[in-house]
């Protein structure tokens, strides 16, 4: 238990052989990373700072922040959806936009944004159709997707059809379809009642072990973050940036005793102070909210 | 003949009784309060006539009416046919070119806050009087710009999470138009139809009265009612009724469909 640190942000990045090879085969790397939005312009916001950070292969880092520290912003420079203003995003070993070509990622978000014209077994094989795969061998796939997240009675449902929590499931699902060495999600269970986002958070650690994904999650619960994740990486707003790294080492098989145990409580306890004292407020998270927003149209 | 609401295993026929005899009770009722006020108070036809008249005068003229309402609804079917591909054709254009857009919306929006209607005089003296073009013309442009309006915004307002998915995937601009924005405008455009079905049938009966050929019901009602063949004209107002009738269902049929697709039909917009 290496407790919380603080990041060394004077050692640069990628100096030794031995650092350059665990980025290489490293899930996601990042390193000296900013995002400015509306640069040049009175209504400049800087989102994210000075940001690094190596994700292992097979690790589960959650992001947590109180709102406005870009913690989605970060997740969406790893998607490659917007482009750092500095520094370099390497994923799977490649530039982030390389990445994003290869469909090296799937993600989720917090809605579910299934497609409510085709069935559940059809949004499953939407990522598989872009990627070209002929018809028999996607609805295989998307079948065997379905089962692994428990829903091989809902093929042929539409998405409207089902709670908000297997609309989830059909979304993760649909993120892993094309069996990507990363899942990137966005808050996925953030509109979920307590119950089912338990549920939720056992049914990723099992589906992840299987398949070996690495995940990079965004959320806003603490008890969330330290039960699914290898690391908490803790961020402060104004202007984002990683201020602790929580390691968690919890027993690979994750129960329900696992949220009684008190090795779990310490945990949490120890990212609630990390936590502490970085509160956003609410002005700032409008702020960057709209600057990304109004960055996104642009692109659009 | 009540049937128990308690019934949970009702057929479908039980299920017809149930939903159809509050109306036909009603109708029926209507029409006999209709006729006995045109007996008891002694209305003279000019000014009401009596339900039974119009009814013999709609089966001597049957005919006569089927083939006036045979001429107004090709008219409105056209119009509807031509005005939903114009409308689906120019709304892909405006998503293609959006400077197209900024000039043509504003324009759809003004010329629809005018009576648009009366234009088919002009559209009459633009074509040889026997014609039924100017009239079909009419029902073109009112069906145009509704389906023109309602698919370009189901082409344009698509879920932001849906787009950024999209780019996720890195899908090429074509196939986010072909497996995003189309499919999400077909929603959109039987909205649209839904709206523009009654609308083609109401405008194909009142562009008759702008002149031009002398054949369709709406034109035959005003020429029995100047005539003083006022059951007669009743005769082909109900006439008219049925032809309605017949578009309200299409657009009924149209409404399940989407409601099957999509669980909800989108809202929908007139200009």
């Amino acid at each position: 238990m290496n407790g919380d640190r603080v990041v060394d942000r004077d050692r640069p990045a990628l100096a030794d052989p031995a650092q350059r090879a665990a980025v290489t085969n490293s899930a996601v790397a990042i390193s000296g990373a900013s995002k400015s939005f509306n640069v040049g312009t009175p209504g400049e916001v800087d989102a994210l700072v000075d940001i690094d950070l190596v994700v292992a292969a097979g690790e589960f880092v959650s992001l947590i922040g109180p709102s406005g520290c870009g913690k989605s912003t970060l997740l969406r420079l790893i998607a490659n959806l917007i482009e750092p203003t500095a520094g370099s995003v390497l994923v799977t070993g490649k530039p982030a936009a390389r990445a994003r070509a290869d469909q090296d990622y799937g993600m989720a978000f917090q809605q579910a944004g299934l497609f409510d014209w085709r069935s559940v077994v059809r949004n499953v094989e939407l990522p598989l159709e872009l990627k070209g795969w002929d018809r028999r061998r996607r609805r295989e796939r998307a079948l065997e997707m379905l089962a692994l997240v428990k829903l091989d009675e809902f093929v042929d449902h539409r998405p409207w059809q089902l709670s908000g929590g297997m609309q989830q499931r059909v979304a993760i699902a649909r993120a892993l379809a094309a069996a990507p060495p990363l899942l990137l999600m966005d808050e996925p269970f953030g509109a979920l009642d307590e119950m089912t986002r338990e549920h939720m958070q056992s049914e990723l650690l099992r589906i992840c072990a299987e398949a070996r994904t690495s995940v990079v999650f965004v959320t806003h619960s603490i008890p969330e973050a330290v039960f699914l994740s290898h690391r908490v990486v803790v961020m402060s707003p104004r202007p984002g940036r990683i201020t602790h790294v929580v390691t968690v080492e919890l027993s690979p098989v994750r129960t329900v005793d696992t949220r009684e145990d008190p090795y779990f409580f310490g945990k949490i306890t120890q990212v609630r102070e990390a936590l502490r004292g970085l509160g956003a407020s609410t002005d700032d998270e409008l702020l960057i909210e709209q600057a990304s927003r109004a960055s996104h149209a642009k692109e659009r | 003949m009540r049937l128990p609401v308690t019934d949970r295993r009702s057929t479908p026929a039980q299920h017809l009784v149930r939903a159809l005899w509050p109306p036909v009770v009603f109708g029926v009722g209507l029409v006999l309060v209709w006729e006995l006020a045109v007996w008891g108070f002694d209305f003279q036809p000019y000014f009401l006539p009596a339900p039974t008249k119009v009814g013999e005068a709609f089966t001597s003229n049957l005919n006569l009416i089927r083939e006036a309402a045979s001429v107004s609804g090709a008219n409105a079917l056209a119009g509807l046919l031509f005005g939903t591909a114009a409308g689906v054709l120019v709304s892909f254009a405006l998503m293609r070119f959006s400077v197209l857009n900024d000039m043509v919306s504003p324009l759809a929006i003004a010329v629809n806050a005018v009576p648009i209607v009366v234009l088919v005089s002009v559209f009459n003296n633009q074509f040889a009087s026997t014609s039924e073009v100017p009239r079909r013309l009419m029902v073109t442009l009112i069906v145009y710009f509704v389906v023109l309006v309602n698919v370009a915004k189901g082409l344009r307002d698509v879920e932001s999470t849906h787009l950024e998915l999209m780019r996720s995937y890195a899908a090429s601009p074509l196939e986010v138009i072909r497996k995003l924005r189309v499919p999400n405008a077909i929603a959109y455009l039987f909205t649209a139809l839904k709206i523009a079905a009654p609308l083609a049938v109401i405008t194909a009966f009142v562009a008759e009265y702008f002149g031009g050929t002398q054949n369709g019901l709406g034109y035959r009602i005003t020429s029995n009612l100047a005539t003083s063949k006022n059951a007669v004209a009743w005769a082909y107002v109900a006439g008219a009724c049925l032809l309605g009738l017949v578009f309200y269902v299409i657009a009924t049929v149209v409404e399940s469909l989407i409601n099957q697709q999509r669980g909800a039909s989108p809202k929908g917009e007139t200009s």
